[in-house]
């Protein structure tokens, strides 16, 4: 599995990071170099062994369907880079 | 008071408690402290008014009686932890301006107990980095150099400006978090203790989120006593973190007992890697005579998989970073650049406001998650941390607690392996395996190399079990006896 | 023959066909259902799930995805997607989990929606539906999956921005997915009235369109009866019952004529304009569709024992299916007035209270044809109307017992509809009650006869139809309350008939 530089600007499409033209070569080489080392998992036997999708040793944890938040737009605008009439404003969204 | 920044944090605590020093002349130290050790670049944001405000006010409450465990002590904060009405930037250009309306949980844990903020520590952008070299903030300076050689190291990462900070004496212990070492790993490079608590052991809440499914928050302190004294203070059931467990915290420093007899310490076959230094090779070695000195049964132990825990660290952490780093998309906080329509403005906010390293490891996560590459990398990956955390557990059957190094190497210089990712993420060989089991794991000053750099011993210890793990790591800090400090070169 | 074939095959009916140039088309299609549960708070926050507010009010640091936010489940809702799956006879699963779906979009703050992909909460069930034809088309479940609403973008308050409001961002939704099972636009909107009035009896899910409750999108393709599916093109996003009719035909069509004239479908999203009343493609979603699932590392599985889910299923209503069978056996209705009357749980708890001790198809013949068809034209429900089950029950006892004719009580009726009231007190204001004396009748009668002597002579003659004429006089003269068949009986006496 080799990334060449369109595999690299589709993922970063995906991500939405903009990647300088020049910057698609050398950053395909490096994800090869680090892709290519991951390989090294292939050599392990997995079997039917499942996958570890976390660490924590506990139950999931539920809550109460109790109203407790909200009515915070201050809070939630604050940082807000524009906003207008406690709305968020953003570049229009073409649909 | 001149030598008042010498003090411990369980001194310091003790001589606010009889009122020897305030916590105001305590806070003042340490801000000049701070002034002074500005060419280190520990902090992003120092805050001396909120000091020494919160200084102000521990002082009425020791004169009342009514302080809190940790009342008057200065620490600082790694700046992924968000503090209320504080800068709060995860060392990256794209949270510029961020200033949270709320509290991390284990800040106000420490604000509770009456500890005083100094200001936000620097770090790797997003926690991603073993050098400190990934800050949109800057490097940090490790305060130590080689003996004869004014070379700059790093400080290691990502918490270096914790590390440094501690190290340098401009804060009398620090917030870390550790993700694949980024506790451990700085600690042992700047000689001080940093621990991994078990995962779930400390609220995630508030902390920015690198990969969430190894990502703890932990204590970085002078000595193991201090640590263990925070550690109490940052842990804790939170009921706004699903994956916190609810279990009570139990007194870690009355777990220093400095009695380990009996106690079974593992030596892991797996962790003799190539190409390690001689010193580091022999330090191990010695660590494991002065536990067997104190009483401990030494056991040659296994853990087959280690060698893949690095592979798999490296497809596990950026697929759950490239997700949780979503949401910097310029829309709602942080930096917007804005383009010709919406694609644009995203691409040009992410594009500008994340560093390479970020970049590199967004895109990483991205493919391996993406469709035809998922199974190949992203459920491989996991099986195999199956397989590391099962490692382990079969290895608790056997022994208490497990030794090996920190690091395969001591601090080395700035630049030095910026073009060698793969060289660079070897650091982490000895630490990500905690992090992927979930286990505890602490980094105790053991030594100085040839070149007289500090040197680590990590312990790893079964989850939950931090209590062992800090007594061991006491008694290792008292036969290691390690007190060298760094020459305070960079005040001029 | 393909799975789905062998099922048509073995359940018989089928949609009606399309006719193009080239002949039938068969239309196949598979819904998408996004309700939004009912519960007080979000899906996985404490901020509340209410519909309206100021923008971004019911909006918590969570919701807004602040940097080191993590979401907690409510467990509530998920009570009420395993009370939906029982309520569809649908697997449930006590271990499911959560994902995480992975795009870019406004007013999807995380850059990512916590789903469920590979294992949902509920699996397979059935929705049965009756069609007009008094047949019944079963649709398949193929699973339902709780998953977090998104925020809502409004792009025509600004020439160039668009303002987001995060009200809704994280509100707890049901997809509930169906097999490919429906043959008709009509027979869509069935299916969804039906799920519709399963979710509303059960509770979780107010079923409200205009808000947003609930949302349909369509997968449509069609093909040659008999052939292999063709490739669907999927309608997002619907909340109106008319739309989805109109969609469904319009994409049924714009496909065939593509076919027809030698072209090919290809997959894609479309949208439905509603004001040109077309559908057209949805570039931004064009782009690509590798949303990264994998499981959410904030969250641990879901898990829950048998014992919780038998909980659950003791506390369910009786369903409409089980209530529709019930209503013909008990009550001896028709398959048709049963499914009308079980629509919605009000109307037949309503049904049921009129019905308890009287004459049951007379019930649902008033309630159907009176009630209903007033309510209609007023603009009313059943919980906002007037008259009173009770009420309605004492019209018809006095119906039973005669003290009404058909007439007047449809008369009293009206009064109760427009002023409400109590149907014996209405009669005894208005002096409406049926006159059964015989010699008040015959009085009438007669004195009809004396004023119309050439009528008289004509019955008498043999013109026997004029007899309602005398009949119409005499209902005149006494004001329409006359017993009617007493005023018959008694006409035909004086005539000798």
């Amino acid at each position: 599995m080799s990334v060449d530089t369109d595999t690299v600007r589709r993922i970063a499409k995906l991500a939405r990071l903009a990647i300088a033209d020049e910057m698609l070569e050398p950053m395909a080489k490096e994800l090869n170099i680090i892709l290519g080392w991951a390989e090294q998992l292939n050599e392990v036997d997995t079997g039917s062994v499942e996958p570890m999708t976390s660490a924590a040793q506990t139950a999931l944890k539920k809550r109460s369907d109790i109203v407790t938040d909200g009515h915070m737009q201050e809070a939630v605008l604050r940082n807000a880079p524009l906003t207008e009439h406690g709305f968020f404003v953003v570049p229009k969204v073409v649909e | 008071m001149t030598d008042m920044t010498d003090l411990s944090l369980a001194e310091a605590r003790d001589g606010l408690r009889a009122r020897r020093f305030s916590a105001l002349e305590l806070t003042d130290a340490y801000l000049a402290a701070m002034t002074a050790g500005q060419p280190l670049n520990c902090f992003i944001t120092e805050t001396p008014d909120r000091a020494r405000d919160m200084a102000r006010a521990s002082d009425t409450r020791l004169a009342a009686g009514t302080a809190g465990p940790l009342e008057g002590i200065p620490l600082g904060v790694k700046d992924l932890f968000c503090t209320k009405d504080v800068l709060s930037t995860a060392a990256s250009h794209i949270l510029d301006g961020f200033i949270p309306a709320y509290e991390s949980t284990v800040t106000a844990n420490l604000w509770n107990a009456g500890a005083v903020m100094l200001g936000k520590l620097n770090l790797d952008e997003f926690a991603m980095g073993s050098s400190n070299e990934t800050s949109y903030y800057g490097p940090v300076l490790n305060p130590w150099r080689r003996t004869g050689d004014t070379a700059k190291l790093v400080p290691g990462g990502s918490s270096g400006g914790s590390s440094a900070a501690i190290a340098a004496g401009l804060c009398l212990a620090a917030t870390g978090t550790d993700t694949g070492g980024s506790i451990r790993q700085p600690a042992a490079f700047t000689g001080i203790v940093g621990l991994k608590p078990t995962y779930g052991r400390c609220s995630r809440w508030g902390i920015v989120a690198f990969a969430s499914s190894l990502d703890q928050a932990g204590p970085m302190a002078r000595n193991v006593r201090d640590t263990a004294i925070l550690l109490a203070v940052m842990a804790g059931h939170d009921p706004k973190d699903s994956t916190s467990v609810d279990r009570a915290v139990p007194d870690y420093e009355a777990a220093l007992t400095g009695n380990i007899k009996g106690l079974r310490v593992g030596i892991p076959a797996e962790y003799r890697v190539d190409g390690m230094p001689q010193g580091i090779e022999a330090m191990w070695r010695q660590g494991a005579r002065w536990l067997q000195d104190a009483g401990a049964e030494i056991i040659e132990i296994s853990l087959p998989h280690t060698r893949y825990a690095l592979p798999a660290y490296y497809i596990v952490a950026p697929a759950e970073a490239s997700s949780n780093l979503a949401r910097y998309d310029g829309m709602r906080y942080g930096l917007r650049v804005t383009g010709k329509d919406l694609t644009e403005t995203y691409e040009r906010s992410r594009g500008a406001g994340f560093g390479a390293e970020v970049k590199r490891r967004i895109l990483i996560g991205t493919y391996v998650l993406s469709a035809g590459y998922y199974d190949a990398y992203y459920l491989r990956a996991q099986r195999v941390r199956t397989l590391i955390a099962n490692d382990f557990k079969a290895a608790f059957e056997i022994v208490d607690v497990i030794l090996t190094p920190s690091t395969p190497t001591p601090a080395f210089a700035l630049g030095e392996r910026n073009d060698d990712p793969i060289g660079m993420f070897l650091n982490d060989v000895f630490t990500v395996p905690a992090n992927l089991a979930g286990i505890p794991g602490i980094s105790v000053p053991a030594g100085l190399s040839e070149d007289g750099l500090p040197l680590g011993l990590q312990l790893l210890g079964k989850a939950f079990d931090e209590e062992t793990v800090l007594r061991t790591a006491g008694v290792l800090e008292g036969a290691a006896a390690f007190t060298a400090r760094p020459a305070q070169w960079w005040r001029t | 023959m393909s799975v789905q074939e062998i099922y048509d095959a073995r359940h018989g009916e089928k949609g009606g066909y399309l006719t193009g140039a080239t002949g039938e088309w068969e239309l196949i299609i598979g819904m998408e259902v996004h309700a939004q549960i009912s519960s007080k708070a979000k899906l996985f926050s404490g901020s509340p799930a209410d519909f309206g507010g100021e923008p971004n009010e019911h909006v918590s640091l969570v919701d807004a995805a602040m940097p080191g936010m993590l979401p907690v489940i409510n467990e509530f809702c998920v009570a009420q997607a395993v009370r939906t799956g029982l309520g569809l006879n649908a697997q449930i699963n006590l271990r499911s989990v959560f994902d995480r779906k992975n795009y870019f979009y406004p007013d999807l703050p995380q850059g990512y929606q916590i789903s469920q992909f590979t294992y949902p909460v509920v699996g397979r069930g059935e929705v049965r539906v009756d069609l007009p034809d008094g047949g019944v088309r079963v649709v398949r479940i193929e699973r339902l999956h709780l998953e977090q609403d998104a925020g809502k973008s409004l792009h025509d308050q600004h020439p160039s921005m668009s303002y987001v409001d995060l009200n809704r961002s994280g509100v707890a939704l049901m997809e509930i997915v169906s097999q490919p099972d429906i043959r008709s636009a009509e027979e869509a909107t069935l299916y969804l009235e039906k799920l519709r009035t399963i979710l509303r009896y059960l509770g979780t899910c107010d079923g409200n369109m205009q808000e947003g409750s609930m949302r349909a999108d369509i997968n449509v393709s069609v093909r040659k009866p008999g052939r292999p599916l063709g490739t669907r093109c999927e309608i997002k996003n619907i909340n109106s019952m008319r739309f989805i009719r109109q969609a469904i035909e319009y994409e049924a069509r714009r496909q065939i004529e593509i076919l027809e004239e030698g072209g090919s479908i290809h997959q894609e999203t479309r949208l439905y304009d509603q004001v040109k009343g077309e559908t057209r493609s949805m570039r931004s979603k064009e782009e690509s569709h590798d949303y990264r699932y994998f499981p959410d590392p904030d969250l641990l599985p879901l898990e829950f024992t048998q014992a919780w889910v038998d909980d659950i299923a003791k506390g369910l209503p009786e369903l409409p299916d089980a209530k529709k069978a019930r209503f013909m056996s008990a009550y001896g209705l028709s398959a048709y007035d049963a499914s009308i009357l079980v629509a919605d749980r009000e109307t037949a708890e309503y049904f049921e209270q009129v019905a308890k001790g009287r004459d049951a198809k007379m019930a649902a013949n008033w309630v159907i044809t009176n009630l209903y068809g007033a309510l209609n034209e007023a603009g009313l429900t059943i919980q906002t109307s007037l008259v009173s089950a009770a009420a309605l029950g004492r019209l018809l006892d006095l119906l039973a017992d005669q003290t009404l004719s058909g007439r007047l009580a449809k008369d009293v009726f009206e009064i109760m509809f427009s002023s409400g009231g109590d149907p014996e007190a209405i009669v005894l204001e208005r002096g409406l009650k049926q006159v059964t004396d015989t010699g008040a009748i015959d009085a009438a009668i007669d004195a009809v006869m004396a004023a119309n002597p050439d009528k008289v002579a004509e019955v008498k003659g043999g013109k026997d139809r004029l007899l309602g004429w005398f009949v119409g006089q005499v209902m005149k003269s006494t004001g329409g309350k006359a017993n009617p068949q007493m005023l018959n009986d008694a006409l035909r006496q004086k005539f000798g008939l």
